[in-house]
């Protein structure tokens, strides 16, 4: 063998390697933030976690206050994003396909997409919480909303996309009216992509802290009215796990825990219904 | 007037146009898309509107001065602008490598069957909440720096010149090091499912070409794959980085919220998204108040700038390929 061919193989193999590398190192980090999750959230989990308020440190407690209303902020936000979202798809997807209107659209929406989401918490304290003088669950959906409306908007306008043009035509031709055949035919088709991308939504906003930090805030006390500030899990477990104390911090894991095990949950979910929807 | 036959024009033209339905539903939809380029607009706006009393009380020193004085209102973003940079450098340094790694071994090296749970690992550690990249930062992984990797940085880096004032000091955890490789671990999976989607995407003949010239694995990757991919790799590590420049939650707890310039990285730090975060709902005067968002202003627009630049090097391999990105 060549010198030459000796390198060029030992250079392939270095590289290779270092690639495997990579990949190890990869898994082993979110092998240990699973780990670390659920070994500290298993063992601070109890029933009081959701019959009990949040508690002053060093007295007993639970989050049950922060998880109803993160359930009412998480509902808020999908409230407002879910009809704008599928609607502004099907402008997108079926009226203005390949048009330099959808390009610039989903050029903007895909930058609203990863637009850092303080800044979107800071518009809305701007808009929501200053003129109305107090911080409320509605302006903390609001801000939810505005992060979910991206990742609706982007997966149901692939969905749509994807519904062939064979059943457009043929509903056409049955003599329905576009919008018609548009509802109630091409959304129908497109469902478990749309759905998908909901799920995706929700997934995403319920672990989303820092909007809600000036526009939920937070609770100490059971609240159902959105109109006031709102306890929720996330702004929680940043709080708690900020204290000093070990009962804070066993919460603050509880928290975590919990959160994760809804996102991860939702994740699976999502890729059953894909799989079922016969999606690519 | 709906009542009188309709006449042979008028039935056509209604008939091209669709029923009564089409045009509410269509003003609708389009109203809807609208929404997206409103809030987009609107937060540019009401930032800039939110942070002008400050940019006109500082006007320029705002950027350059490290003074962060709430109680004689004297307020300079150079700290946390600095830390924003620093930790998006580190985590590029490094997830682009280890992005580049798996996107390498995905496309060419592993073997098919382990491809599928590969991704579904990748896609996981995306889909875990920012908190928790923060609180395990906290508990789990600034200790641990404190107890192994900056006591071996301080032997072994102290009498390297130029990385000796960045890689040694006090071993407290806390700091722009631990932000930056978390950030880097974070932003892994948006870079890696890029880059592997667009390296799949390069049509085979090119690659068979180069392997029956005898090219090995990674001959064809670097100089076949990565000049066909090359646009849309540098996207790829822009998207990263807007994450990287944006995240909030997982740096505000390992950065300490420091307010002094600290030349070694294993000193606490600041960024922009973490004094926000930090100091917002305390802020207890209008220019105090009107700083943060005019530092939120400023992080709007350079993440604005840096994603878009990432969609439009993206966009172009999309158009030829198809590839999904």
């Amino acid at each position: 063998m060549s010198l030459l061919l000796l390198r060029r193989r030992l250079f392939d193999a270095l590289v290779i390697a270092l690639s495997l590398f990579a990949t190890a190192f990869t898994l082993f980090w979110l092998a240990w933030i699973l780990w670390t999750t659920i070994s500290q959230g298993a063992s601070a989990l109890k029933p009081s976690l959701f019959t009990e308020m949040t508690p002053a440190p060093g007295a007993p407690g639970g989050l049950a206050n922060a998880l109803f209303g993160s359930v009412m902020v998480v509902a808020i936000g999908v409230i407002l994003a879910t009809p704008i979202g599928v609607l502004a798809a099907i402008y997108l997807a079926e009226y203005k396909r390949g048009t330099r209107v959808a390009g610039f659209i989903g050029f903007v929406n895909d930058i609203l997409l990863s637009a850092p989401s303080i800044v979107i918490g800071l518009f809305i304290y701007e808009l929501f919480v200053l003129p109305f003088g107090h911080f409320s669950g509605y302006a903390g959906g609001i801000a939810l909303a505005m992060i979910m409306l991206p990742i609706v908007v982007r997966s149901s306008a692939v969905a749509l996309e994807l519904v062939p043009s064979e059943t457009r035509e043929a509903a056409l031709a049955l003599g329905l009216p576009r919008w018609k055949v548009t509802w109630s035919v091409i959304v129908r088709a497109a469902r478990p992509g749309i759905i998908t991308g909901l799920l995706l939504g929700v997934a995403r906003i319920s672990g989303e802290t820092a909007p809600l930090l000036f526009t939920a805030l937070n609770n100490q006390y059971w609240s159902a009215n959105p109109a006031t500030p709102l306890a929720n899990i996330p702004v929680v477990i940043f709080q708690y796990a900020m204290s000093p104390y070990d009962d804070w911090h066993a919460l603050a894991w509880a928290g975590a825990f919990l959160v994760m095990l809804f996102v991860l949950g939702l994740g699976l979910a999502t890729r059953l219904i894909f799989r079922q929807g016969g999606g690519r | 007037m709906t009542d009188s036959p309709l006449s042979a024009p008028t039935a056509r033209r209604r008939l091209a146009r669709g029923s009564g339905g089409d045009r509410p539903f269509e003003a609708v939809v389009a109203l809807a898309a609208l929404t997206v380029l409103v809030v987009l607009t609107a937060a540019g706006v009401s930032m800039f509107l939110g942070g002008e009393p400050a940019f006109k009380a500082f006007g320029l020193k705002f950027f350059v001065s490290t003074d962060w004085d709430a109680v004689n209102k004297q307020f300079g973003a150079l700290i946390p602008i600095y830390g924003t940079l620093v930790t998006a450098a580190i985590s590029l340094l490094v997830g682009v490598p280890a992005s580049f790694g798996i996107a390498f071994t995905l496309t060419e090296t592993a073997p098919r069957w382990l491809r599928q749970p590969l991704m579904v690992a990748v896609e996981l550690l995306a889909s875990i909440p920012s908190i928790i990249y923060g609180m395990w930062g906290l508990f789990v992984f600034a200790p641990f720096m404190a107890a192994h990797v900056e006591p071996w940085l301080n032997d072994h880096f102290a009498n390297t010149p130029l990385l000796s004032d960045l890689l040694t000091g006090p071993p407290i955890g806390i700091g722009m090091l631990t932000a930056g490789m978390i950030l880097g671990v974070m932003i892994i999976p948006f870079i890696s499912s890029v880059m592997w989607s667009v390296f799949t995407a390069v049509p085979a003949h090119l690659k068979e070409s180069a392997v029956a010239l005898g090219a090995t694995r990674t001959e064809v990757m670097f100089k076949v794959i990565l000049p066909y991919t090359r646009n849309a790799v540098v996207g790829a590590i822009f998207l990263g980085l807007g994450r990287a420049l944006g995240e909030t939650m997982a740096v505000t707890f390992v950065l300490g919220n420091a307010h002094d310039f600290a030349k070694s990285l294993l000193m606490p730090g600041n960024s922009i998204a973490a004094v926000i975060a930090n100091e917002f709902t305390e802020a207890d005067s209008d220019l105090y108040r009107s700083s943060l968002i005019a530092l939120g202003f400023v992080l709007f627009i350079v993440t604005f700038l840096v994603l878009a630049a990432a969609r439009l090097l993206l966009a172009r391999l999309q158009r030829i390929e198809g590839a999904k990105v």
